[in-house]
């Protein structure tokens, strides 16, 4: 007998889960409920997909996020109606705000109890239609293939994001013919230019012969382009011999090892990077969108430069800073054009037209804007995490961080010479994201070291993911700065409100220790700097989920910092600097 | 400094798949983001291919204007924003309704403003008229304003729709 699995019919609920393995997927994060039981169902009846049961779905997608930033590949969520569903907010807006591919399935109530309030029913694609860079309910069953596989383009091209599908139980239920990938239909209405325009190179390579004191400005956007963008970026950049700068989000994308790298740039971004950005002439932002963080006073961003802006996504063109040269395409199709232009123009580096500027850039350097006060009595938070990179190097180690001081230390202190492998919070700064990140990254990168650096505030806030991270055996280090106090809230009540703390400091912490091992992880204390490199080395050694509780100076802050509503030239460079600079402008107060 | 920039009045028509949802992700675009919008109004123009069009005056800074474009060209079920002032004479037109009940003092008073604006009697009675009226907005409020002190008691309109002159699309 022939076999005839094309034409017969799926059950809604079989149909997910073959448009998922028809996509590629391996894991997706969940946690079951009423409405998508029939989809769990299905689930068990198959081998191809892992599952793996979160405790929050917050959890879920931020787990989706991490596998999704670390492998390339789209993260997938599944969860049930109502709370389920609500849940996954905060993720998905995370994962708008800095374009991670990611499809979240969300079940509903039945097609004909939608609108009556209804057990666990909520308006899932209203409230995520501004979360979401696009959202489906389905309500006929013979849409379903087409919508599924749709949402996984959505979700990965152009600039990707989240992307929702609210499957109503009965549709789940019903049967209708699955379509595969390639015979579903392409949506008219979604074309992402990928290509750039060759005049536009063109006149990109002109400036970038022109220019006497260029900067390359380098952001996510390389990252969700892919390893061939990141290649050919540190390509271009090593060509022309201009120096560097990356946003958080693009760290990685240029090895921090590299002496054109000149580190972080932004608020809490190095003195080198955010005085060149300042005085360059030539700005060549490649897959970045001048956030605020980076920006500062957009009046006085950069005000003797060209900017050329690379986006693949027009709308953040001229969002925030007026550019000179806008040029809208994927990353790796810009910067192979314009590698091919300036090969085409006999382009050659001219280490002596840029020699001043670079000469400028290392009296800039000599600042040494990182240095901080050692101490033999108190752990510095800075030196645990220089401590942490210095012990791991050679390794395949991801990071992942929470939100706050201890990410900004971890930016500045933990050198990346790869891409993919730092996952941060940058656009939403949420919360909770580190610990359920780096557990999706285990998953995607099963043999590596994934650090979730961590504060001991952020933490708390998706602590319940180390159930998840025992119960699959994912070795996953949790390293808490312990400060006792929202660090970053603390520091600007300090620098803005006078030094009123208030509600800041958090006075009845759990004993980590003991919450690692009620979890069934192990858990470690280190409380002097001696002892820093020895809790370190245990750490790595233990191939079992790990909480580190570091006991760092409470007191500590984090510099550079850019005092909102100031210019990149207005920087504090430590403590002593506070006076001088004066009080923060109205105008910056009201700023976040 | 920069002198303050200059806020326009823009004129768009909006391709949309007819399809649940479209008009709150457009409406929610302009909320969301703090954009004005001045009128909109919405209709399938393309049955065949289940198309509508969305007419949305608008206004802003270029710069924001730039934006508003740039953002709804981003919604997934966009097929295209044309921005009519910009690509070349546009036709604006609303409809209105205007429900007058004057005294027998004005009854004629009113037709004659009514004439004079070539607005039509669609329903009388001995105490009321609905007069239905098209034109440019500006026209529109001149005739409210005008019928204003002779009764006006309700008025329901359209909103604009525009189109370009000329053989071009849109």
């Amino acid at each position: 007998m022939a076999a005839q699995p094309e034409v017969r019919e799926l059950s809604g609920a079989e149909m997910v889960i073959r448009a998922l393995i028809d996509q590629g997927v391996e894991v997706v994060f969940g946690y079951p409920g009423g409405a998508v039981l029939p989809i769990y169902d299905a689930l068990f009846k198959q081998n191809r997909l892992r599952h793996i049961l979160v405790r929050h779905e917050q959890g879920a997608v931020h787990a989706a996020e991490g596998y999704a930033r670390s492998s390339g590949k789209v993260g997938v969520v599944m969860v049930t109606s109502g709370p389920g569903a609500t849940n996954t907010v905060t993720g998905l807006t995370d994962a708008l705000m800095d374009s991670v591919p990611v499809v979240c399935l969300t079940g509903q109530v039945p097609t004909h109890l939608i609108g009556n309030d209804a057990f666990q029913e909520a308006d899932t694609t209203g409230i995520t239609r501004p979360c979401t860079k696009h959202n489906y309910l389905v309500k006929d069953v013979n849409d379903l293939a087409r919508v599924l596989h749709e949402a996984f383009t959505v979700a990965r091209t152009g600039r990707p994001g989240p992307v929702v599908v609210d499957l109503p139980k009965d549709v789940l239920f019903a049967n209708g013919l699955y379509l595969p990938p390639e015979s579903a239909p392409a949506r008219k209405s979604y074309r992402p230019q990928a290509k750039p325009e060759a005049s536009r190179i063109a006149a990109a390579a002109q400036l970038i012969m022109a220019a006497k004191k260029p900067l390359f400005y380098g952001g996510g956007g390389l990252i969700n382009s892919g390893p061939r963008a990141c290649t050919l970026f540190t390509e271009l950049v090593r060509l022309t011999g201009f120096p560097v700068t990356l946003t958080l989000m693009g760290l990685g994308v240029f090895p921090a090892s590299d002496k054109q790298y000149l580190g972080l740039v932004g608020m809490h971004g190095t003195f080198e990077s955010n005085n060149a950005m300042h005085d360059c002439d030539l700005m060549i932002n490649i897959g970045a969108r001048f956030d605020d963080r980076v920006t500062g006073k957009v009046a006085a961003f950069a005000p003797h430069a060209r900017k050329i802006h690379v986006d693949i996504d027009p709308s953040s063109i001229n969002k925030n800073v007026r550019v000179d040269l806008a040029v809208v395409g994927d990353c790796a199709e810009v910067l192979a054009a314009l590698l091919v232009e300036l090969k085409a123009q006999k382009y050659k580096a001219d280490p002596a037209r840029i020699a001043p500027w670079w000469q400028q850039i290392e009296t800039w350097r000599k600042r040494d804007c990182l240095r901080y006060a050692k101490s033999d009595t108190i752990i510095k938070p800075q030196y645990a995490i220089e401590r942490l990179y210095a012990l791991t190097r050679g390794r395949d180690v991801f990071i992942t961080t929470e939100v706050g001081q201890h990410q900004m230390w971890a930016a500045q202190f933990f050198k990346f010479d790869q891409p993919f492998h730092w996952m941060t919070s940058g656009g939403l700064g949420t919360m909770g994201y580190g610990l359920p990140a780096a557990m999706g990254v285990q998953l995607a990168h099963p043999d590596a070291l994934v650090i979730d650096i961590a504060g001991e505030a952020s933490i708390l806030m998706n602590i319940q993911e180390m159930s998840t991270i025992c119960q699959y055996r994912l070795p996953v280090k949790a390293f808490i700065l312990n400060n006792q106090y929202m660090g970053m809230v603390r520091q600007w009540q300090e620098l803005l409100h006078g030094g009123r703390y208030s509600e800041s400091y958090t006075a009845a912490l759990p004993d980590f220790v003991k919450l690692a091992e009620a979890f069934g992880a192990v858990g470690m204390r280190v409380e002097k700097p001696a002892d820093v490199d020895r809790v370190i080395k245990e750490m790595i050694a233990v191939d079992r989920p790990v909480i580190v509780d570091v006991a760092v100076d409470p007191a500590e802050n984090c510099f550079p910092m850019i005092p909102s509503g100031a210019a990149h030239n207005e920087m504090l460079l430590g403590p002593e600097d506070k006076q001088a600079s004066g009080p923060i402008s109205e105008e910056g107060m009201v700023l976040v | 400094m920069t002198a303050p920039e200059i806020v326009e009045k823009h004129t768009m028509a909006v391709l949309v798949d007819n399809e649940p949802g479209v008009l709150a992700r457009v409406i929610g675009l302009f909320s969301g983001r703090g954009y004005n919008i001045e009128s909109l109004t919405v209709a399938e123009t393309d049955p065949k291919n289940k198309l509508s069009r969305i007419t949305i005056v608008t206004s802003g800074t270029p710069m924001v204007i730039e934006q508003i474009k740039a953002q709804l060209n981003r919604i997934v079920p966009v097929h295209g924003v044309h921005d009519l002032g910009e690509e070349g004479p546009f036709l604006e037109r609303e409809l209105a309704l205007v429900k007058v009940t004057g005294g027998a003092e004005s009854r004629a008073e009113t037709l004659r403003v009514a004439d004079i604006f070539h607005a039509r009697v669609v329903d009388t009675t001995p105490e009321s008229y609905v007069f239905e009226m098209t034109g440019s907005t500006d026209k529109l409020d001149a005739f409210i304003n005008l019928m204003a002190p002779l009764g006006v008691v309700d008025i329901s309109r359209t909103g604009v729709v525009a189109i370009s002159r000329g053989s071009g699309k849109f």
